[in-house]
C-alpha cells in the first residue's frame, strides 16, 4: 500500500506541474498588456513601464511563473491587478457562494438519482424502468442554463416564490442564503442527477446478475432482500466515483448557471477577470479548479486501493 | 429497426435537413430588423413568432442550426482525427513509452473540466465559432484515444491479429488494416454521442458570449438575448431551448439505436 501510495503521489506532483505549466503558458499568450490595459490608451510609456515593474511584469516568464507556483504552496495568489487586493481573499470570499452550491446541487442529484436508479432497476424492463430511463434521455438532453431559465420563469415571475437572480449573503442569515441558492442549484443538479441515475441503475444490474447474488437468493432472501443488503452494498463503487468526478464538474459547471442568476461566485470572478484582462486571477482560479478535479480523483483512488487490494497494481 | 434509432434518426435528419435548407431558404431574413413587430407570438406570418428585434424566430433557429452542427461536427472531427491514431499507437505497443505518455496527457485533458478548458481558450484568443470549436474538439481527443485504445488492447489478443503478425506485417500496417476497421462501430456510436454533447458546450458557450459572434445567429445567444424577455414574451426562451432539446435528444437516441443495432456490447463512454 505505501508502494503505491508514493507511486500516485509522483504522479499526482507530476499531473499538477504540467497543469500549472499549461495554464501559465496559455494566459501568457493572451494578447494584450495588462498594464496598458489598466491605464488606459492615453498613458505615459513611463507610466506603464512603472506599473509593470510594479506588477512584476517586467521580469522574465521563468521567473514569474517560479514566483506564481511558489506563492500558491504558500497560500499567496499573488495580487489582483484590477482590485489591487490579495487573490487569496478574492477567491475566498466568492468560495463561500460557489462552494455551498456545489454541495447543494451534489445533494440533491444524489438524493434524486439514488432513488430513481434502485427504483428503475429493481422493475427492470417494466413500466417504472421505463418511464425513469425516458427521463434521464430528456435530463441528459436539456441544456442546464435553459432549464435554469425556465425555473426562474416559473418560480420567480409567475409564482414569486423565489427572486430570479442576486445573493444577499450569508451574513443576512442561512436560510436566505439558501432560498437565494435553491433554484440554481436544482438547474445545477438535474444533469448530473440524470448521468447519476443511469450509473446507479446499469451498476445495479450488473451486481443482479453476480453469483452471489444467486446465492442470497438460494438461501432464502426475497429479491428486495437481496437487493438491499447485498446488491446495493458492491453496486455502490461505481456510483461514488461519478460522484467523486460530479463534484468537481459541478464547481466549473456553477461557471454559466452563476452568470443566469447574477451569483458573485467563482463563475462571475473568472469573468470578470477575463474581460479585465486580470490574468493573475484568471491563472490562480482556474488551477484552482484543476486542482480540485486532480486531488478529488486523488482521493477516491487512494480509498479504492485501500477497500480493494487488487486496485493497487494498476496505476 | 429499433424505435431509438428510427426516432433518432428521423430527429437528426430534420435538424441536418432543415439547417441545409437554410442555405438556400428561409422563411423570412435573419438580417432584416422590424422593430415594429417585435416579441410577437407565434402566428401564421411567423410561425415560432418574432424576437427583440422583430427577427423570424424559425428563420434564426434554421440557420443557427448550421452553426450548431458545424462547430460540433468539425469538433467531433478533431477528436476522431487526432484521438483515434493517439489510440491506435498506443494500443500498438501497449505498456511502452508512447502508451504512457499518451494516456498521461489523456488523465490531464481529463482533469480540466471541459467548460474551463473551453473559457480559456475562447476568453485568451477571443471569442469566436473557431475557437469554439477548437476548445470543444480538444476536449474530445482523450475520448476517443482511450476508447479507441480500450477497444484495439482486446483486439491484439485475437487469433486473426496475432495471424497478422506471423504474416509479418508490421504494427502500423495491422493498426490501419486490422484494427481500425474492426472499432469503427465503436467510433460511429462514439462519435454521435460527441456530437450531442458538442451542440450542448457549443449552445452553452455562446449562452455566455464565447460562441460564434453577431450577426451570426447561433441557439445559445438567441437565449441569452431572450432572458431579459422571458416574462415579457416567453416564447422567445421557450422555442430555442426546446429546439436544442430535441436536437440533442434525436443525436442520443440515434446514438443508442445505432449501438443496439451495431454491437449491443460495445463500450461508449459518457461524460
Amino acid at each position: 500500500m505505501l508502494g503505491y501510495i508514493v507511486k500516485r503521489l509522483i504522479s499526482l506532483a507530476i499531473s499538477l506541474i504540467v497543469a500549472s505549466v499549461v495554464i501559465f503558458v496559455v494566459v501568457e499568450v493572451a494578447p494584450g498588456d495588462p498594464a496598458s490595459f489598466m491605464l488606459g490608451i492615453n498613458a505615459q510609456p513611463d507610466t506603464v513601464a512603472a506599473l509593470r515593474t510594479e506588477l512584476g511584469l517586467d521580469q522574465s516568464k521563468f521567473d514569474r511563473y517560479l514566483s506564481w507556483v511558489g506563492g500558491m504552496l504558500t497560500g499567496d495568489f499573488g495580487t489582483s491587478y484590477t482590485y489591487r487586493t490579495p487573490v487569496a481573499q478574492m477567491i475566498a470570499d466568492r468560495m463561500w457562494v460557489s462552494l455551498p452550491l456545489a454541495l447543494f446541487a451534489l445533494t440533491l442529484s444524489t438524493l434524486i438519482a439514488f432513488p430513481a436508479g434502485i427504483f428503475a432497476a429493481a422493475r427492470r424492463g417494466g413500466a417504472g424502468d421505463l418511464a425513469v430511463t425516458g427521463a434521464t434521455q430528456l435530463g441528459v438532453a436539456i441544456p442546464n442554463f435553459w432549464f435554469a431559465m425556465m425555473l426562474v420563469l416559473i418560480f420567480a415571475i409567475q409564482l414569486r416564490w423565489f427572486s430570479a437572480g442576486g445573493f444577499p449573503g450569508w451574513e443576512k442569515g442561512f436560510w436566505g442564503g439558501m432560498k437565494a441558492l435553491t433554484l440554481p442549484a436544482i438547474a445545477l443538479a438535474l444533469p448530473q442527477a440524470a448521468i447519476l441515475t443511469r450509473v446507479m441503475r446499469s451498476s445495479l444490474l450488473d451486481i443482479l446478475g453476480e453469483d452471489f447474488m444467486r446465492t442470497a437468493r438460494a438461501k432464502g432472501l426475497s429479491a428486495r432482500q437481496a437487493l438491499w443488503r447485498h446488491g446495493l452494498r458492491n453496486a455502490l463503487i461505481p456510483v461514488l466515483t461519478i460522484i467523486g468526478l460530479q463534484f468537481a464538474f459541478l464547481l466549473a459547471g456553477a461557471i454559466i448557471i452563476e452568470q443566469v442568476f447574477f451569483l458573485p461566485g467563482l463563475g462571475r470572478l473568472i469573468f470578470q477577470a477575463i474581460t479585465q484582462r486580470d490574468l493573475i486571477v484568471v491563472e490562480s482560479v482556474v488551477m484552482l479548479l484543476v486542482f480540485a478535479v486532480i486531488m478529488v480523483n486523488f482521493l477516491v483512488d487512494l480509498a479504492y486501493a485501500a477497500v480493494d487490494p487488487r486496485l493497487r497494481t494498476r496505476v | 429497426m429499433s424505435r431509438n434509432l428510427i426516432l433518432g434518426g428521423l430527429l437528426t435528419s430534420v435538424f441536418v435537413v432543415t439547417a441545409l435548407l437554410s442555405f438556400v431558404w428561409t422563411p423570412d431574413s435573419v438580417e432584416a430588423m422590424n422593430i415594429a413587430n417585435r416579441l410577437k407570438p407565434p402566428s401564421a406570418d411567423n410561425l415560432l413568432g418574432t424576437d427583440h428585434f422583430g427577427r423570424d424566430i424559425l428563420s434564426m433557429l434554421m440557420v443557427g442550426a448550421r452553426t450548431s452542427i458545424a462547430v460540433a461536427l468539425v469538433a467531433v472531427g478533431i477528436g476522431m482525427g487526432l484521438g483515434v491514431p493517439l489510440g491506435l499507437a498506443a494500443a500498438a505497443r501497449r505498456g511502452g513509452m508512447l502508451d504512457e505518455i499518451i494516456m498521461r496527457m489523456n488523465d490531464l485533458i481529463f482533469a480540466f473540466p471541459s467548460l474551463v478548458i473551453a473559457i480559456l481558450i475562447t476568453a485568451v484568443f477571443g471569442p469566436s465559432a473557431t475557437n469554439a470549436i477548437i476548445a470543444i474538439g480538444i476536449f474530445n481527443i482523450p475520448v476517443f484515444a482511450r476508447i479507441t485504445r480500450g477497444a484495439a488492447l482486446s483486439l491484439w489478443k485475437r487469433e486473426f491479429i496475432m495471424a497478422a503478425q506471423v504474416a509479418g506485417k508490421t504494427r502500423t500496417r495491422i493498426s490501419v488494416e486490422h484494427i481500425l476497421p474492426n472499432v469503427a462501430n465503436l467510433l460511429i456510436v462514439q462519435g454521435t454521442i460527441q456530437f450531442s454533447l458538442g451542440i450542448l458546450a457549443e449552445a452553452g458557450l455562446s449562452y455566455v458570449g464565447l460562441g460564434a459572434q453577431p450577426p451570426i445567429p447561433s441557439w445559445g445567444r438567441m437565449l441569452a438575448d431572450a432572458q431579459t424577455m422571458v416574462s415579457l414574451a416567453p416564447h422567445v426562451a421557450l422555442i430555442p431551448g426546446l429546439t436544442i432539446v430535441a436536437m440533442v435528444l434525436g443525436l442520443n437516441l440515434l446514438g443508442d439505436g445505432l449501438r443496439d443495432a451495431l454491437d449491443p456490447r460495445l463500450k461508449v463512454v459518457r461524460a
